[in-house]
């Protein structure tokens, strides 16, 4: 180490300089590598999301028409126009029924097929990679194909058919429009919450279950006195994950129902989609994704503080 | 005080990346021969040939534009990734803009005026555009769009499936005189009892797209709204008489493919359909027989509709005057002739069977006078309105409890009014 004295005092930094120095002293050059290592990454995230996140607050202020090319300030405008929207309501409660389907369809599949697969069984690894593939497959071109299987004369129906069921016209019921929207996503990412279920199981020492079965708890007590409690913080972790991802949902609704029928599937992601996009309403674009953000905010702070009541083993 | 300089190095670094990935593109185009851009709907190869060979023409005698490109957007969401190019920065020189958005399009002036540019063009013969085809187009006396095609509906009809369930062609109750709504659905549904295909496809519409039904519900005199756009038009007792019939049509006799069914009529998946005869490219010359008859007669009498789609210059643009003056080309007689094989042009003079039938080799003159000149003449625009984008989803979400087998269609129709009646007003 140089010893430099980085504590100049007002004397030093006027014009008679003391004996000269190399600009780049080894403190520097650290320094400069540090800032060229982090430089990619905050160029990234400053051009990408931080900007972005400021300007999302600047256009809610603002009425903009892109044909026109116009930009007016409007200050609270669009924020009073949030309070009586007609549709918000509808909207509203459209996201939340498929935020909660969708979390506890896929934390609970997600659950009982890790349990299943973590048997030493022959032919485990074959079932954990099928359940695993739709994770990797692009998420358009799967919902296109399962916009066609539920089509009224479409696949599911013509299974149903065989088996003397008259199915339903799956995207066009109000009830099952949401339903398959749900299901198609489940489906889609079920097998990554499976994976990590599944390490948090690896992780329970055998001994726990050894000393249980010698007291005689039942595989069901086991499951939800022992089991369970451990892999709490991993409950917590996809919980976390599924409730964001089910509030941004977007393509799957683009590709299947287009928000229909009437507005029984236009999420809040949908709708902001169309008001700043088909209606040309940006601001008030801008202003729903405020909505949105401030909603994965108190949802993720809320599910943070209620780790403390029921997820136990926080390391 | 040392470190922080390091730190004002690399902060504006990224100012200066920050400005220039902010700003990039567009200033630098301005000198040097135009490049223009132009979006269209149609990926289709030989609308393009056709565009590519006048552009080409253009160019020889304009060496002041460097290159002329033709860029087809989806036809499914043209409108929307459209205004999402103009939102970006990206907006086109020249654009197709359809007859829903013409209102928001003309009003929003972004638009440059065309009058003065196409009237001063040699030999425009800017006076032979018919006046009733660039009415949706102007705003306070200027012309904001070009009326390129002006696209009667017609139905376009599979013979060879007809035949086959032991029907009569439209062309014989066309003969006949019996050519109405009633036949048409009955023909269908007994076709696609026998054939195990779908009946009749209102093209486009596949229960979204609701603008298309205007093809069906002016045969009872019905509207979306009112000529002055105030009032709704969905419960008058005309649309609930078209409805009900089409629900029937529908849902008991299955005369149209249900909702969530797929079937197009040009693989040979429906004995007929309606669309616009520019889709007549669409016909394999080695398919099935077909012919091309005008739309069926409603309660009130024979009707046409008309699809329309403008040509328009964005006043932004680097190069507004040089797209207005290739738009001038683009439809000056020779060309306007020439694109008459697919886009009709709103042009008296070429608004004849001999002329279309020139460049019409897959239609029949009399088929050209019946659907095309009778239905441009005569034809009802299908619907627009300002901020049609919005009202257009409000009557899509009011109209799905319809789509189902036991529907009040009263009271559906009731509900449509109750949502758009506050937007029509504004």
């Amino acid at each position: 180490m140089t010893q430099t004295d980085t504590r100049v005092g007002p004397a030093a930094a006027g014009p008679a300089p003391g004996p000269a120095r190399p600009f780049w002293t080894s403190r520097r050059r650290d320094q400069l590598t540090g800032y060229l290592f982090i430089a990619p990454q905050l160029l990234g995230s400053a051009v990408f999301v931080i900007l972005p996140l400021v300007l999302v607050v600047w256009y809610s202020l603002h009425e903009w028409n892109v044909l026109a090319g116009t930009f007016d300030f409007v200050g609270t405008d669009n924020y009073a126009a949030l309070a009586d929207d007609p549709n918000l309501g509808a909207v509203l409660r459209a996201t939340g029924l498929f935020s909660v389907g969708l979390v506890v369809l896929n934390l609970g599949l997600a659950l009982l097929l890790a349990v299943l697969l973590n048997q030493r069984l022959r032919g485990t690894i074959l079932f954990r990679t099928l359940f695993f593939s739709p994770v990797v497959v692009s998420l358009v071109a799967w919902t296109i194909v399962w916009g066609f299987l539920l089509q009224d004369n479409g696949g599911i129906n013509g299974l149903l058919d065989t088996i003397g069921v008259d199915g339903p016209n799956w995207l066009r019921g109000e009830g099952t429009a949401m339903l398959s929207v749900i299901v198609v996503q489940v489906f889609k990412n079920v097998g990554l919450n499976m994976v990590l279920f599944l390490a948090a199981l690896q992780g329970v020492p055998a001994d726990l279950y050894e000393a249980a079965e010698v007291d005689g708890a039942s595989r069901m007590r086991q499951f939800w006195r022992i089991t369970v409690p451990l892999i709490s913080p991993t409950i917590l972790l996809t919980s976390i994950i599924t409730v964001v991802g089910s509030l941004q949902v977007f393509a799957q609704i683009a590709v299947l129902t287009q928000g229909g029928p009437g507005t029984s599937t236009t999420v809040l992601v949908y709708y902001l989609y169309q008001q700043a996009f088909q209606f040309h309403h940006f601001g008030y674009g801008a202003t729903l994704s405020i909505l949105l953000f401030v909603i994965v905010l108190a949802l993720t702070v809320l599910q943070w503080q209620m780790r403390k009541r029921w997820v136990f083993h926080e390391s | 005080m040392k470190p922080r300089k390091g730190l004002a190095v690399v902060a504006a670094a990224l100012a200066g990346v920050l400005a220039l990935s902010a700003c990039g593109g567009g200033e630098a185009k301005d000198k040097g021969p135009a490049s223009l851009r132009m979006t269209v709907w149609s990926a289709n190869e030989a609308h393009l040939k056709l565009f590519n060979e006048i552009a080409d023409e253009y160019r020889k005698s304009h060496p002041d534009v460097a290159e002329i490109k033709f860029d087809p957007l989806p036809f499914e969401n043209y409108t929307t990734t459209l205004t999402t190019q103009i939102a970006g920065g990206n907006a086109p020189d020249l654009a197709w803009v359809f007859e829903n958005s013409a209102p928001d399009f003309v009003a929003s002036g972004a638009l440059l005026p065309l009058d003065d540019t196409l009237k001063k063009a040699e030999g425009y013969q800017y006076e032979d555009i018919s006046p009733a085809t660039v009415k949706l187009w102007q705003n306070d006396g200027k012309l904001y769009g070009y009326p390129f095609s002006t696209s009667p509906f017609g139905v376009f009809v599979n013979t060879d499936m007809v035949k086959k369930a032991g029907q009569k062609t439209p062309a014989e109750l066309i003969a006949a005189g019996q050519w109405t709504w009633d036949n048409a659905l009955a023909v269908a549904g007994a076709t696609a009892a026998k054939s195990g295909k779908a009946g009749l496809v209102i093209r486009d519409f596949d229960y979204k797209g609701w603008d298309n039904l205007s093809t069906f519900w002016t045969g009872w005199g019905a509207q979306a709204w009112s000529e002055d756009g105030k009032t709704c038009g969905f419960n008058s007792p005309e649309m609930v008489d078209a409805m009900t019939t089409l629900h029937k049509a529908t849902f008991v006799s299955k005369a149209l493919p249900g909702p969530g069914t797929t079937a197009d009529f040009f693989a040979g998946d429906a004995a007929m359909t309606v669309t616009q005869i520019s889709r007549a490219s669409l016909l394999k010359d080695d398919g099935f027989a077909w012919d091309l008859v005008p739309l069926p007669a409603g309660p009130k009498g024979p009707y046409a509709v008309v699809g329309q789609a403008g040509i328009v210059v964005m006043k932004k643009s680097p190069h507004a005057q040089q797209a207005a003056d290739f738009l001038a080309f683009l439809t000056n007689p020779t060309n306007s002739a020439k694109l008459a094989q697919f886009f009709p042009p709103p042009r008296q003079s070429q608004l004849t069977a001999e002329t279309l039938a020139k460049t019409n080799p897959k239609l029949k003159p009399e088929q050209l006078q019946k659907v095309v000149i009778d239905g441009i003449t005569n034809g009802v625009v299908k619907p627009s309105h300002a901020g049609q984008a919005e009202l257009s989803q409000q009557v899509r979400a009011g109209l799905d409890p319809l789509w189902q087998p036991n529907a009040d269609v009263k009271a559906v129709l009731d509900g449509v009014c109750a949502k758009i009646q506050p937007l029509l007003a504004k």
